[in-house]
């Protein structure tokens, strides 16, 4: 066994068998699902932070991105690394663990425990691999809908999440008004433009160029279409920065050389990162579930379920927005933000945005930015006073 | 829902903000435009519970009234304002901002197409202090509350207060109320004749609705 397949067989376990809670729904608690049809029986995978109130008003569903997953705030069972959201979640962390009761779930078609494309299909005992349904955006949150329910929860506090967790927000605020009391989508679009579905399409079609991709059935061949799954990760990661923050970061600095080798080695540093980028996705993530996801974010288009008009998408919306993007992020450049503002606007909802200047990119709602910071945490607060909820820092505002 | 604790901030508000919030009824909806670091909205929504909606250009003010709890957009009043929809909020205020707008002409009809009410305060650029300066020194005024030099005010479109009535009266605009106020942001004797604004209001507040 190489060392690649060890690691194979455990993101496998943590696909079928994960480490965090799941509830489990039976083939008579069927998912029915927006392409037609209906999911079951079905899984969702999830972590918790902090405790829910005695009236079950103090839930924050935290909604991840592409190759996110509930892992929000602790150690990562695969990668071992950090939760991806710590600089947000913790205790007297904006979403603040003392106060709040922090929910985060695995999505649909992911591959960290909720049901996908890598879990075991009843009617084959294989996993579905392509067999799987095509799942959406609205799929993926009426998933979580049912783990709400799950809880006793009514109405959820909050909804927040950037890009791809941005859009389940916003289907959520569309899906669920009654169940949103606040919004926050952060670095996200009502609907995934031809240049956001082109760049999937590459990394699609990398995939699936790789001959141990097998039509989808790797695991049963015992491959891994690593390859494809990696150049898949390497162009989409180009997406995530900025061209600034490349060349702040990188320049055109030589990797462990002085001099171009006048050869296809990764002579820069740029593409040695890119290269260590794409090895450690597929170390991390299932192939399929990749697909299957870059599909939900193309199919997004919330306007369009709406007649085309999207701010009936938030008619009589009593949820309280906060939308949030940043200057260097051109996957979900800031008037992507700004349509959904107007959006609001026109429908009369209670909305706040933010620009927030940096060169980071879209990956910058990941990262270390004092401005998201102090929004979220000035939103946050006054949404929970608003909600006669305890807010950090009263004094001090 | 907690009570509402009137905040140092507002409490120690500016005079002017003071006599701008007394003119909107309490409970009702009101957008600011232009509303920068949010010191209005918050004093409205604390002292006269309103629900208190702004836009304001730059960054740093947005992000001081979304920590305030305010909701507050990133926008600009001569491009943005045609996204909200007709007769949605009670009041539109436009403080101290119509002399920086590109288009202050269709900014006041947007705000009386947004709101049932439109109200606006600006520098008077009639006032005795500023013609001196022209008079006698042939140059264009700097002053106390208009300190910026011309070649980087960002003041493009002064006017009086003559002018502006002269503008509402073309725009089919209804003087509900208005005021002049000097220096503080205390009112002009109002008894005095309009002429008298011109001379002697350094700012003027107008409340003007569409004439039906």
């Amino acid at each position: 066994m190489t060392h690649g397949a060890a690691t194979q067989s455990d993101r496998r376990n943590e696909a079928i068998d994960p480490s965090s809670a799941v509830v489990r729904f039976g083939a008579d608690a069927p998912l029915a699902l927006e392409g037609g049809g209906t999911l079951g029986p079905w899984a969702i995978a999830y972590q918790t932070y902090g405790t829910l109130n005695a009236d079950r008003s103090n839930a924050i569903l935290l909604c991840h991105a592409l190759t996110g997953d509930q892992h929000v705030a602790n150690e990562n069972p695969v990668t071992g690394k950090p939760g991806w959201w710590e600089t947000m979640v913790g205790p007297g962390k904006p979403f603040d663990t003392e106060r709040f009761f922090i929910i985060c779930s695995n999505v649909l078609g992911s591959c960290l425990g909720t049901t996908g494309p890598a879990s075991i299909n009843p009617d084959t005992g294989q996993a579905y691999a392509l067999d799987f349904p095509v799942v959406t955006i609205r799929d993926m949150v009426n998933a979580q809908a049912r783990l709400v329910d799950h809880f006793g929860i009514d109405t959820l506090f909050c909804v927040a999440g950037g890009s791809m967790g941005g859009m389940q927000v916003l289907e959520w605020a569309a899906t669920y008004p009654q169940r949103v009391f606040a919004a926050m989508p952060i670095a996200t679009a009502a609907k995934h433009t031809a240049q956001n579905i082109a760049f999937h399409e590459v990394g699609r079609q990398a995939v699936m160029a790789d001959p141990d991709w097998r039509k989808g059935r790797y695991l049963e061949a015992g491959t891994r279409p690593e390859k494809g799954l990696a150049v898949a990760r390497m162009a989409a990661h180009i997406t995530y920065l900025s061209e600034q923050a490349l060349h702040r970061k990188f320049g055109r600095n030589f990797q462990d050389r002085s001099a171009p080798t006048f050869s296809f080695d990764a002579d820069f540093e740029v593409e040695s990162y890119l290269r260590y980028q794409g090895r450690s996705f597929v170390e991390r993530f299932d192939a399929n579930s990749y697909l299957f996801l870059t599909r939900a974010m193309d199919y997004f288009d919330l306007a369009k379920d709406h007649g085309g008009v999207l701010a009936r998408a938030f008619q009589n919306a009593k949820t309280r927005f906060c939308v949030v993007s940043f200057t260097s992020d051109w996957l979900f450049p800031t008037r992507d933000s700004r349509a959904i503002v107007h959006a609001l606007n026109a429908a009369g909802a209670s909305v706040s945005f933010v620009e927030i200047e940096t060169d980071k990119g879209h990956d910058a709602f990941l990262l270390d930015v004092p401005e998201l910071f102090k929004t979220t945490r000035g939103f946050i607060d006054s949404a929970a006073r608003a909600r006669g909820l305890p807010a950090s820092g009263d004094s001090a505002l | 829902m907690s009570p509402i604790t009137l905040t140092e901030d507002a409490a120690s508000a500016r005079v002017d903000l003071h006599n701008l919030a007394a003119l909107v009824e309490a409970g009702s909806r009101v957008l600011d435009v232009g509303c920068g670091d949010g010191s209005l909205l918050r004093l409205l929504a604390e002292k006269r519970g309103v629900d208190a909606r702004g836009i304001e250009l730059s960054q740093s003010g947005v992000n001081e009234c979304v920590a305030k709890g305010l909701s507050v957009i990133q926008g600009d009043a001569d491009t943005d304002l045609v996204y909200y929809p007709d007769a949605s909020f009670d009041y539109v205020i436009l403080s101290q901002t119509l002399q920086a707008m590109r288009k202050p002409r269709d900014v006041i009809d947007h705000m009386l197409r947004i709101g049932r009410r439109a109200i606006v305060s600006f520098p008077n650029f009639g006032h005795w202090k500023i013609r001196l300066q022209i008079l006698t020194t042939g140059r264009m005024p700097v002053t106390e509350n208009l300190a910026y030099s011309w070649y980087e005010t960002p003041n493009i479109h002064f006017c009086t207060i003559n002018d502006f009535i002269d503008l509402c009266d073309e725009m089919g605009a209804q003087i509900e109320y208005a005021s002049a106020l000097d220096r503080f942001g205390m009112p002009v004797e109002t008894r005095l004749p309009r002429l008298f604004w011109n001379l002697f209001g350094e700012q003027a507040v107008f409340v003007l609705s569409r004439k039906i």
